[in-house]
């Protein structure tokens, strides 16, 4: 088991955002968490990161104890998040930002070698590398974004909503992309409200309603499960 | 927005007036009308004079900048005002002084190495002693940042403002105890003897002790240069830190977003403390070059200077690093300008009617923007 989460639960003040949430990743998976706004996905994926504290249960990613060591040595670790909303420094060049998604490495002949393959993989970052992140427009933000988190070596990239805001042909894009460098060997967890891009790339897929699995399977079942059809597929299948 | 007029309401034509902060510009441009005319007056009546007065300025202004950058950096990363950094500049003052008086720090290469050039030997002895300030101040800011602002990072930015000064207060009556620093003055002795040139149509001279200067012209001193050379060097360096190393990319990265910054496997803390650090250094350096250029120290010394510099800060745009270089130079000449042209008791009230006309007319100073919004 790559990652192994298990019984999150994770407050807001008062809000209770995660009721007991487990999960696994297994090696060279794509996994999915699929669910609506609020359902706790992000909130999820942060506590992996370590920016959010889970009360109970544990984060184990390889077999190491994760659940309670600073974010920056999670990444350390190889478990890194493209964050919802890009979040591209926008006061940063394209070629800072990715340098700073490299922060972690200190290698210089490797993180050129990792540059050159991120900027093959997306020309126009090249084309645009010594522009502002702020200036980039939004399908270009996410791809700089994705890239970035290429940049620190991850073996699990968690990724979240990498479509939202996108033109359709954006998102066929960016999903075969995420395909792709799963392809390569990097496992994925990936959150979605598109579910049904999300399930159809994905391995497996768990479905998130107000901070609880609710339902979970191989994604092509949950994409004949009617009640996740009439959930989150837009009804009629 | 409902107009139910009542006696007492401002006239809507005003009220217009003011939204569009027409009066505001108004007034700011017949105030900078003013200030031009008189200088242009000055300058055509006697130029020797003015150009005097730019000088001085100018040395007063890279002292103040030195300071302000310590001001826009730990502000632009922790959205805090550390009204402790002018007590900082104060320690930097003193530890240069106690290397100086006590250690004779600034000897030490003539004492190794006795047939070198003297003023070889003094230029590397009074470096070493400006990096020791430098090194003590950073570790002060260091401390005071773990032990005082870290804890209160996620509270109400109020409650850290006044923590700030209280350990304002602190350094200061802490340093004005006896067996600290003194509650007196204490003369400060230079490293170097001063050396004065007399620039005028003749060209350079250097001008000899108890010697009048001559009309028509300009004086300069090796403090002056010195001050000048010295600001500029760290502030180039500074620039280079900022732009082009992995730790100043990682600063202004967190400067942005610091959750985001922390995705990147960037260590948050550590990179606030490198830059209360750098701003505390940079601080340190300037109390040693203030303390050469009026040669007293005195516990309270970092006051006036860090408020004047704070103020350049927000002139500059608070955030801002080239923001707090202009504001610096402007507060530099602005006092030393009202000083010869004005009074020399109305300079300082001159310096901070700036910060209040700075936050009436454009709070985001020169060159800052609008606040951010963050998603």
């Amino acid at each position: 088991m790559l990652l192994d989460v298990h019984d999150l639960n994770v407050y807001y003040g008062a809000i209770h955002a995660l009721k007991g949430i487990s999960f696994h990743v297994e090696k060279g998976e794509i996994v999915t968490l699929i669910g609506a706004n609020g359902a706790g996905k992000s909130s999820t994926l942060n506590t992996i990161s370590g920016l959010l504290r889970t009360r109970t249960g544990h984060i184990r990613f390889e077999d190491k104890e994760i659940t309670r060591i600073e974010p920056q040595d999670i990444v350390k670790q190889g478990v890194v998040q493209v964050p919802e909303g890009r979040k591209i420094f926008a006061t940063l060049t394209v070629m800072e930002n990715l340098e700073m998604g490299a922060f972690i490495h200190d290698d210089k002949a490797r993180i050129a070698e990792d540059l050159e393959s991120v900027l093959q993989r997306f020309p126009r970052l090249r084309e645009r590398r010594k522009q502002l992140g702020g200036t980039l427009s939004g399908g270009e933000q996410q791809m700089l974004a994705i890239a970035r988190g290429l940049m620190a070596r991850p073996s699990l990239l968690l990724l979240d909503e990498p479509s939202m805001g996108l033109s359709p042909i954006l998102v066929e894009q960016i999903f075969e992309i995420i395909r792709d460098i799963n392809e390569q060997g990097t496992s994925i967890l990936l959150v979605e409200q598109n579910a049904q891009m999300a399930l159809s790339i994905a391995d497996r897929g768990y479905v998130l309603e107000t901070g609880s699995v609710v339902n979970e399977g191989a994604a092509q079942d949950l994409l004949h499960n009617p009640s996740v059809i009439e959930a989150y597929l837009g009804g009629h299948g | 927005m409902n107009s139910t007029h009542t006696f007492l309401s401002t006239p809507p034509f005003i009220e217009s007036l003011i939204k569009k902060k027409i009066l505001g510009k108004l007034m700011l441009i017949l105030l900078a009308a003013v200030v031009v005319w008189r200088m242009g007056t000055a300058l055509v009546e006697n130029p020797s004079l003015f150009l005097q007065q730019v000088i001085n300025g100018l040395q007063l202004g890279f002292v103040y900048a030195l300071i302000a950058l310590g001001y826009t950096m730990v502000y632009g990363i922790v959205r805090l005002i550390n009204f402790a950094h002018g007590d900082v500049f104060m320690v930097g003052a003193f530890m240069s002084f106690y290397a100086i008086s006590r250690l004779q720090l600034h000897t030490w290469p003539s004492k190794l190495f006795p047939n070198m050039n003297s003023m070889l030997s003094v230029g590397i002895g009074s470096i070493t002693v400006v990096i020791l300030s430098m090194i003590v101040c950073a570790l002060m800011a260091i401390t005071i940042e773990r032990v005082a602002y870290k804890p209160l990072r996620s509270a109400a930015r109020i409650s850290a403002l006044i923590t700030a000064i209280g350990v304002s207060f602190f350094l200061e009556y802490f340093g004005a105890l006896p067996f600290v620093f003194s509650a007196n003055y204490i003369t400060y002795k230079r490293p170097f003897e001063v050396t004065t040139w007399v620039a005028n149509g003749e060209g350079v001279q250097t001008l000899a002790r108890g010697i009048e200067v001559p009309a028509n012209s300009v004086i300069f001193s090796n403090i002056a240069v010195l001050i000048i050379v010295a600001s500029i060097i760290l502030m180039v360096l500074l620039q280079y830190t900022v732009t082009r190393t992995k730790i100043g990319k990682a600063m202004r990265a967190v400067a942005y977003d610091k959750q985001t910054a922390q995705l990147m496997g960037i260590n948050v803390n550590m990179i606030i403390s490198i830059t209360f650090a750098i701003g505390a250094a940079l601080a340190g350096a300037a109390g040693m070059l203030y303390a050469i250029a009026f040669p007293q120290v005195v516990f309270w010394m970092g006051i006036i200077p860090g408020l004047k510099s704070f103020v350049a800060a927000v002139l500059g745009g608070i955030g801002s690093i080239p923001g707090a270089l202009v504001g610096a130079l402007i507060m530099g000449q602005a006092e030393t300008l009202s000083a010869a042209y004005i009074s020399t008791p109305m300079r300082d009230a001159i310096a901070f009617s700036i910060l209040i006309i700075v936050l009436l007319v454009r709070p985001t100073g020169i060159f800052g923007e609008a606040t951010r919004e963050k998603a």
